[in-house]
């Protein structure tokens, strides 16, 4: 699977796609196929301050319950309504369902995170491919 | 990873699991077969098994759900335990060990029962069929195969009967749903119409003579649990001669995930979970299948005093009414925020697309309709005591 090239990645298979001062942030085609039918997704009010490699919400499959770690710090703008009514809009296209738009408070936190190259190299590893 | 449910098969996070098992960990004669399918495969006390397989084959543990509400899945359940009492006291050694009343089975019926500790707690449930005059099979749970078999042996050593460890003798392949017997029909000589819930019957099977097919199953639908020669090529050849039969019918390969959430539904008790060896009969809501009638069996005495001393707590089914899923081993608080209880097993129920729980709390919150609250990550959470089973299945038109 060829990872979009307009955004960065995280280890937690988070990704992360930036536009100006704001970024968008949801998982990952190898999380939403790990995860399963995703059942649920918690996420945080507006206006919460998300803290660089801290959890800010929990996305819950039938089986399992997973953390989601901020990819940058920054204050949340607006949460995706769908997640509440159709969580498995998660599974069927990850990376068009962002969940958290915020602004972010320092983008060069971005330059330590993973390019698509980097990260599909690192999901090849994870898999024991 | 947060609150990962105790006990429950579960993966970690984000590992999909095509890695090579451990060398420790068991596998059933299936296991090519589902890696081969591309399942996800977990551990299950001590089990390499599929929890479910990939959507592009109609996988998926809704999808899987689903179709066993709606049509057929296919289960590998040759993990489970088989023991078998066979010889002139076979019958006093199964009544010995069983609450329920084995006197009452005919040859070909089955019962649902459990072996009990001297302090009425649980060794494990299992279901008893009794194959002939004198010859009874014990099918049991899978993380308890040997525990059972020692205790079982330990028990019945007064009585003139063999007791043997069939458990690696058998792939069991299970059909389960509305539509199973139809699947079944097409692939066996045994008359199914004939056969009734709780019932077994002998015959060919996909060309295997003498095949014992039980209309059995842990998934509150119709279906039959089926005993083929556990050999890797005969099971192979089976199973996907199963899967072939049922496309008609929407048959898909279903796993441990589906499996959880189907018995769920159908309050159907898990081992570890809605009983165990620290649970008594009467707590675990039990009752209708001890019978104290019967003058003697382990742990009957202590069932006696338990009841006179009073029942303390009780399972309960929850719904839960705010956001949130309750899961295995969350507390149970009342409104107060006060701890009174545990979940013991919790899930989104895909047929009922609610979030659903079984719970032991004490008994005055038992009724229907008393509110009572979850800890999720810390919070409370609104659910409401429901009716149990959550899901009966529809029954048949006359």
């Amino acid at each position: 699977m060829a990872y979009p090239t307009d955004r960065k990645y995280t280890k937690e298979h988070e990704w992360i796609q930036v536009n100006g001062n704001t970024a968008m942030v949801g998982i990952t085609d190898y999380a939403q196929e790990s995860l399963g039918d995703i059942v649920f997704v918690e996420t945080p009010k507006v206006g919460t301050q998300l803290i660089a490699g801290k959890t800010f919400g929990t996305v819950e499959s039938v089986k399992a319950v997973s953390d989601l770690f901020a990819p940058a710090s920054g204050t949340v703008t607006e949460v995706n309504a769908t997640l509440a009514t159709a969580p498995e809009n998660v599974n069927k296209d990850p990376h068009g369902s962002w969940m958290v738009k915020l602004t972010l408070k320092d983008p060069s936190e971005l330059d330590s995170l993973l390019s698509p190259a980097d990260y599909e190299k690192f999901v090849a590893e994870e898999a024991g491919h | 990873m947060l609150s990962i449910p105790a006990a429950q098969p579960c993966l970690t996070r984000f590992n999909l699991s095509s890695v090579e098992a451990t060398p420790a960990i068991r596998k059933t004669a299936l296991n090519a077969v589902h890696r081969q399918m591309g399942a996800k495969m977990v551990e299950f006390n001590g089990w390499d098994m599929p929890v479910e397989y990939p959507a592009s084959i109609g996988g998926g543990i809704i999808n899987e759900h689903m179709a066993v509400r709606t049509g057929v899945g296919i289960f590998d359940v040759s993990h489970m335990g088989d023991i078998r009492l066979a010889g002139p006291q076979a019958l006093s050694a199964v009544q010995h060990i069983s609450m329920n009343d084995a006197s009452r089975l005919a040859i070909g019926q089955a019962q649902y029962s459990a072996l009990l500790y001297p302090e009425g707690t649980f060794v494990d449930d299992v279901i008893v069929h009794r194959l002939g005059e004198q010859e009874y099979l014990l099918v049991i749970n899978a993380g308890t195969r040997e525990k059972d078999f020692s205790w079982v042996r330990d028990n019945t050593r007064q009585f003139d009967c063999t007791v043997e460890n069939l458990s690696d003798d058998f792939t069991q392949i299970a059909i389960q749903g509305p539509k199973g017997v139809n699947l079944l029909q097409k692939l066996t000589d045994a008359d199914l119409s004939a056969v009734k819930f709780y019932w077994v019957t002998r015959g060919r099977l996909c060309g295997l003579n003498n095949i014992l097919m039980g209309r059995t199953g842990y998934t509150a639908e119709d279906g039959f649990e089926t005993y083929i020669p556990s050999d890797e090529t005969t099971s192979a050849r089976v199973w996907n001669e199963i899967l072939a039969a049922g496309k008609e019918f929407g048959a898909v390969p279903c796993g441990l995930g589906a499996r959880n959430t189907l018995r769920l539904e159908g309050k159907l008790p898990l081992y570890g979970h809605e009983i165990s060896d620290t649970i008594n009969v009467w707590e675990a809501g039990l009752d209708r299948f001890c019978k104290m009638e019967k003058a003697e069996f382990v742990g009957r005495v202590a069932l006696d005093q338990v009841k006179a001393a009073g029942v303390r707590r009780s399972l309960v089914g929850l719904e839960m009414t705010e956001r949130g899923i309750a899961r295995d081993g969350y507390k149970v608080l009342d409104c107060g925020g006060r701890e009174i209880g545990y979940v013991t097993s919790g899930s989104p129920s895909p047929f009922l697309k609610k979030n659903i729980a079984l719970a032991y709390v004490p008994v005055e919150f038992t009724a229907v309709g008393t509110g009572v609250k979850v800890e999720i990550r810390g919070q409370g959470v609104g659910a409401v005591v429901v009716p149990t089973p959550f899901y009966k299945r529809p029954k048949k038109a006359a």
